[in-house]
Order: structure tokens, then C-alpha cells, then sequence
């Protein structure tokens, strides 16, 4: 799905952006908010209200999903059984993309050794090739889970989804925009894709930051190079909701990622091509519209030469 | 010889006010750089280290200060490592093993306890102290009907905070579990690395044994208790995922051999092993020299050496090479390897002790159950 406009931000909690990229828009009503990612704490959304000048509408998707989950034990059960699915594929992917990872830095290491010059270039494409080829096996297999469930459970059709979309539905016509903030980002697309949120929104603009921003690419990839241990492999974790195209989006990109590996992220950008891949630090901004994207507050993009670039400041 | 150290022969040799003054302002062992300095005060016909270095003999005689009552050893030792150590004091044809009376720091383990230098650098980890921001979880004591000993048995649950039935959680059982929250800080650490998002959250069941060199050593019947009795009483009881690979069997030493035998007697039931200085003693040739109690576990380990299997999916295994077992932990490597298993080994400046099993810890459980910083963007 395209919508007209949606805005990326970068984190919030330190250094919020949120009430300039709001007024930017030209946005006066209530705004609905999606706080899903940070699960129990859901609730606890004080800040981000205050922060709006109190105009917020909490979706309260995590604890909407909570009832359901009570209400409904068939749909929960299937919820688990494609849990377990999806954590299963996720097992299996992760088991060959270590393998592919490795032998693509490797040749990327050598790239810059004597003796390779006009043999290496062929050997890192097919290793990349490799590795992207196995991206959307993933995607793919990932995707069909998905489709396999909402086509044997219509979710959104069982009695006690149905009724909360309905309410959702009342909330987000009283508003002017949706913010989603971030938190878990599994857990808050899981919560987003049960009760369809994003398909209820008409001319709202969308304004989403951290996991929140992940989550409206049409891939989410996940990464962390400063886990506790260690460097981990940058996953396709999910299909994302596809409000925004040709994009990977990053979160504290250079708090997580080690920038100083150039190998590294020089094979993070090459391995997403022709994706971008946005490092959406504090303060940073991305607006897509009709296709195309703007970055008025600057942001950066992994590039193939392993450094982090700044792309389309205004 | 260091700075410290020749302060501390003048001193010594200044008379008893000068040398009350410097025991009063420096810890001991003296720590110069990588190297150490070992202090005793008294009267003794002489004075050795007895210690458990590979590479070094492990008596090393202390020299006496002039004729003053202050014998002094200094060696070197690897920065950030820990060892562990007793005096050898003779005197009057006695000889008397004593931890280090000016070295408040012990190393414990399950059979006691001797006294540790800490190499320069080495710090205890933060993630083991006490944060006023983890949420605490909840410790709850379970009764367990064991047919497999025929009576009842306690095992405490550590639930992590905000547990709440309509999660499913992974399930950790270990050996020796309130000898890990009383020397190895476990409970602090588990609501740390939860809490930073290090380690999934998860329940862990803390079993204890009052007979544990027979129950640990290989015995059936503790294999039996764990799978067929605590399991499905841990199942029926909390939300627990209900797969191998979310099971994890842990423990250290004894309890190392207890964990790698259930899972082998069980296979396809624990797909996951935390083992910390296995008490892995195997033979090719021959008889073993550790005592009758090693017996059982040699039979085990030849046993599982013979025939391993493949008792689980993913190993870490974890030993200090200041201890006797690194052979044997060292030796099973390529064994464990060979049957197919994912197997993370790590090797430890450390002893065969708490602090070192504890250390080890945020590294073992992020490796089997690594929390969620993967998929949290706040």
C-alpha cells in the first residue's frame, strides 16, 4: 500500500522532533497514537502526550491484543502456531545467512589485497547475489506464512477483532494523524497487522520514528553490531506494511551498527540495493510522497563504499 | 622486584610501626602491573603458595624479609585474570594450609572456599551488581512428587518480572540453583540481563540436591527426576514454551555432569546446555586418580565417549584454565562437535569457583536465549 504521506523520524526519547514534524504538516486535530511496541508499558505514554500539547488518542493495540488473545483461544492458538512458524523459518534462514555473510566479507576483505585485482569484483557480486537471493527466499517464505494465516483465520472478520476494529475505526476518523512510536519491533507489527490500523486510516498522515519507522518499509531488518554477544548478521525479520517503498530503515544506526567497519556496512548497502539504506539518527527526518522521498532535516544512508553519507539535505 | 614490594622490605625492616602503617594502607596481595605480591606476617620455619597453575609448580616458597617476620613471593600473572590460592605455612614440623589472613577476597566453591588475587584489570561485572532500574523478578518454591526417588522435592522458580500466563516463556533448570543465587549473584544478574534485554526473559528452576555427588554423577535416577518428574510439573504449573530447543539444562561442575547425562539419557527433550568446569573425567588407559566419588562419572564419560549422540542442539561450555578440569573440558570440544551440535567454548583466566561460573553468565545465557535488543528500537 502507498499512502500520500508519511513521515520517518528518527529516536525520540531524548531529543524529540515529533511536535516540530507534526506542526510541519499543518496538523491542529487530535492525533492517534500507536505505543503497541513497548508491550506493558503501553499505557505509560504520558510523555509523548504532554509532548503533543495533550492531543493524543492512545490505540492501546497492545492491550486490545491482550483481550482478543483472552476472548478468542482459536485465534490465539493459531497466532502461536504461526509464531512458532515464523520463529522456525527465522531458525533456518539464520543457519544459511551466516554462512553466505561470511564467505561475501571475506571477498569483500580481499577486495583491497594485491594479487586480486580484475578476479575479485565477480566473486563479491555472486556473493552478494547470493545473499539477497536468500533475502527474498525469506521475504517470500515470510510473506506466505502470513498470507496462509489471514486467508484460513480472517482475522479481521472473528467477533472480537471485528468489534475492535470498529472502535478503532470511530477513534481514527475523530483524528487528524497517526504517530507510531517504536519498542518491539515484532511485537508492534504483529499488533498493527491484527487489527489492520493502517488500512483504517483515510487522509491522516502517518508519522512513525524507531521501530515504528521500521515497520512502514516493506522489509524489516534487524541489526545490531554492539549485542551482548557481539557482532550479529543484519536479518529480514518481516515483511513490513509497505507505506513507504524502496527503503531500509535504520534506528540508531550509528549507535548500533560498528560505522568504523567499512566491510561491514559497505555489505549492508551493496546486500539492499537498490533499497536505501537510512540511518535515521536523532533529529533526522525522511518525508515520502507520491513515490519519492525528501529528507528535510537531513538524514544518512549506508553507501557502498562503507561510510555513512548524507543524502538530500535540504 | 616492584615499587611495593621494595616498600615493603624497607618498611618491614624500619620496625613494627612502620609496617602496621603499610599493611593498613595497601590490599593484598600487592598488585604492581602483572605482578603480584604475596604477604605473610608471622612466625613460621617457612612459607609456600600452593596454587592450581598449569605451567607452574604448584608450591612456590615464600622469601623471608631480613630477620624480620615478613615472608614475601612475587610472581606474575596475566592482567583481568583471577586466581586462587592457599598458604603452606610450616613451623615446629607442622604444616599448616590457610587462606591469606591479609586477603579479604575468597573464591568458593562447592567445597569450600581459598583465597583469590585479582590480576590488574580484572573488575567484578557490573551487570551483577544491583540496578535501581531492572524490574526484580519473583523467586517461588515448588513441591515436586519425584517417583523417581520417591519423595518430595523443592525446587525454587525464578519468574521474571511482568511474567504473565499468556506469554510462553523458555525454561532454564539448574544444578546447584541456590548455591548460584548465594555465590554467583544469579538472581540480580538474571533480572539485569532481562531487563537490559540481553537475555529473553524466562523461568528458571533451581534445583538443589542434598546428595549431589551420587545424584550428579551420572545417575539415572536424576535424569528420570528431571525429565519425567520436574518437567511436566514445571509445564503444568507456568506458560512455558513447549520445545526442546526453548529447554535449557545448565550447571557447573558436578551439576556440568548432571545437565550433559540428563540430556543424553533424554535425548530430543533439552536442546540447550549451559556447562561451567564440567567435571568431565574420562579415561582412555587405565584407572582414574580423583577418588571413588569420580567412579560413576567416568563410567558415564567413557560411556558418553563411546557413544555421545546427540543430546542437545546448541552447547556452551565454559572452564578456567587455572583449573584441573581444562583437560578434560578442552579434550571434549571436538567430541561435542562431532556429533552435530552447536558448541560455543570459552575458556576463562579463572579458577574452579562462583566468581568464575557467575563472570561467565551474560555471555552463556545471551548466547542461548539472546534477549531481544535484536528486534527493540526504542
Amino acid at each position: 500500500m502507498v499512502r500520500s504521506h508519511v513521515v520517518l523520524l528518527g529516536p525520540q526519547r531524548h531529543d524529540p522532533t515529533l511536535k516540530d514534524a507534526v506542526d510541519s504538516l499543518g496538523i491542529r486535530g487530535r492525533i492517534a497514537a500507536v505505543t503497541a511496541g513497548w508491550e506493558e508499558r503501553e499505557g505509560e505514554d504520558q510523555e509523548l502526550s504532554a509532548h503533543l500539547g495533550g492531543r493524543t488518542v492512545n490505540l492501546h493495540l497492545y492491550g486490545r491484543s491482550e483481550d482478543v488473545h483472552q476472548r478468542d483461544p482459536e485465534l490465539l492458538d493459531a497466532i502461536r502456531a504461526r509464531h512458532d512458524r515464523l520463529r522456525k523459518l527465522q531458525e533456518l534462514y539464520r543457519v544459511r545467512l551466516s554462512h553466505l555473510m561470511e564467505a561475501a566479507r571475506e571477498l569483500l576483505r580481499r577486495e583491497s589485497l594485491p594479487g586480486y585485482a580484475g578476479l575479485i569484483e565477480p566473486e563479491v557480486r555472486g556473493a552478494i547475489d547470493a545473499v539477497k537471493r536468500l533475502d527474498d527466499e525469506h521475504t517470500q517464505r515470510v510473506r506466505e506464512t502470513h498470507v496462509e494465516f489471514e486467508l484460513r483465520w480472517k482475522p479481521h472478520q472473528r467477533e472480537h477483532v471485528a468489534r475492535h476494529r470498529r472502535e478503532l475505526q470511530q477513534v481514527l476518523d475523530d483524528c487528524s494523524a497517526l504517530c507510531v512510536a517504536g519498542g518491539h519491533v515484532a511485537i508492534l507489527l504483529d499488533r498493527l497487522r491484527m487489527f489492520g490500523v493502517i488500512d483504517l486510516l483515510r487522509e491522516q498522515a502517518l508519522v512513525a520514528w524507531s521501530a515504528g519507522a521500521m515497520a512502514m518499509a516493506e522489509r524489516v531488518v534487524v541489526f545490531d553490531d554492539r549485542g551482548a554477544t557481539g557482532e550479529a548478521d543484519p536479518e529480514v525479520l518481516d515483511t513490513g506494511i509497505g507505506a513507504v517503498q524502496r527503503v531500509v530503515v535504520l534506528p540508531h544506526a550509528t549507535r548500533r551498527l560498528r560505522c568504523d567497519d567499512r566491510t561491514r556496512i559497505a555489505l549492508f548497502a551493496r546486500r539492499f540495493q537498490p533499497s536505501l539504506c537510512a540511518a535515521l539518527d536523532p533529529r533526522m527526518r525522511m518525508d515520502f510522497r507520491a513515490g519519492e522521498w525528501s529528507a528535510p532535516w537531513g538524514a544518512n544512508a549506508l553507501s557502498q563504499h562503507g561510510e555513512l553519507s548524507p543524502v538530500g539535505a535540504a | 622486584m616492584s615499587a611495593t614490594s621494595q616498600e615493603l622490605e624497607s618498611r618491614a625492616q624500619s620496625g613494627p610501626h612502620a609496617l602496621d602503617e603499610f599493611l593498613r594502607s595497601n590490599r593484598f596481595p600487592l598488585v604492581d602491573g602483572r605482578t603480584v605480591t604475596f604477604v605473610y606476617i608471622g612466625a613460621a620455619d617457612s612459607v609456600h603458595l600452593r596454587h592450581w597453575l598449569h605451567g607452574l609448580p604448584n608450591s612456590l616458597s615464600f622469601q623471608r624479609v631480613g630477620h624480620t617476620p615478613v615472608w614475601r613471593l612475587s610472581i606474575d600473572i596475566p592482567e583481568r585474570s583471577r586466581v586462587e590460592y592457599k598458604l603452606e605455612v610450616h613451623r615446629g614440623g607442622h604444616r599448616q594450609l590457610i587462606t591469606d589472613p591479609l586477603n579479604e577476597n575468597y573464591a568458593r566453591d562447592p567445597y569450600g572456599a581459598n583465597s583469590v588475587v585479582r590480576g590488574a584489570g580484572y573488575e567484578d561485572p557490573e551487570w551483577a551488581r544491583h540496578d535501581p532500574e531492572a524490574r526484580l523478578g519473583e523467586i517461588q518454591e515448588l513441591e515436586v512428587d519425584s517417583a523417581s526417588f520417591g519423595e518430595k522435592r523443592t525446587v525454587l522458580v525464578y519468574l521474571p518480572a511482568r511474567y504473565r500466563p499468556t506469554r510462553r516463556y523458555p525454561l532454564l533448570i539448574v544444578h546447584d540453583g541456590p548455591d548460584y543465587l548465594k555465590f554467583a549473584q544469579m538472581r540480580t544478574a538474571l533480572d539485569n540481563l532481562i531487563h537490559r534485554l540481553d537475555v529473553q526473559p524466562m523461568v528458571v528452576a533451581l534445583t538443589q540436591s542434598s546428595n549431589r555427588l551420587i545424584e550428579y554423577a551420572g545417575d539415572e535416577r536424576h535424569a528420570r527426576f528431571l525429565a519425567q518428574d520436574l518437567l511436566p510439573a514445571l509445564e503444568s504449573r507456568y506458560s512455558l514454551v513447549r520445545d526442546p530447543e526453548a529447554r535449557c539444562l545448565m550447571g557447573a561442575s558436578f551439576g556440568g555432569v548432571a545437565s550433559l547425562s540428563t540430556a543424553w539419557r533424554f535425548p530430543g527433550t533439552f536442546g540447550r546446555l549451559l556447562l561451567q568446569s564440567g567435571s568431565f573425567v574420562f579415561t582412555d588407559l587405565g584407572d582414574h586418580d580423583r577418588g571413588p566419588v569420580f567412579d560413576p562419572v567416568v563410567r558415564f564419560m567413557n560411556e558418553f565417549r563411546a557413544r555421545p549422540g546427540r543430546p542437545a542442539e546448541h552447547v556452551y561450555l565454559s572452564c578456567g584454565i587455572y583449573e584441573g578440569l581444562i583437560y578434560y573440558n578442552r579434550s571434549i570440544v571436538p567430541l561435542l562437535q562431532s556429533t552435530g551440535m552447536t558448541l560455543r567454548f570459552t575458556e576463562a583466566r579463572d579458577g574452579h569457583n562462583w566468581e568464575n561460573w557467575r563472570d561467565r553468565l551474560r555471555e552463556g545465557l545471551s548466547w542461548l536465549f539472546p534477549g531481544p535488543s535484536l528486534f527493540v528500537y526504542e
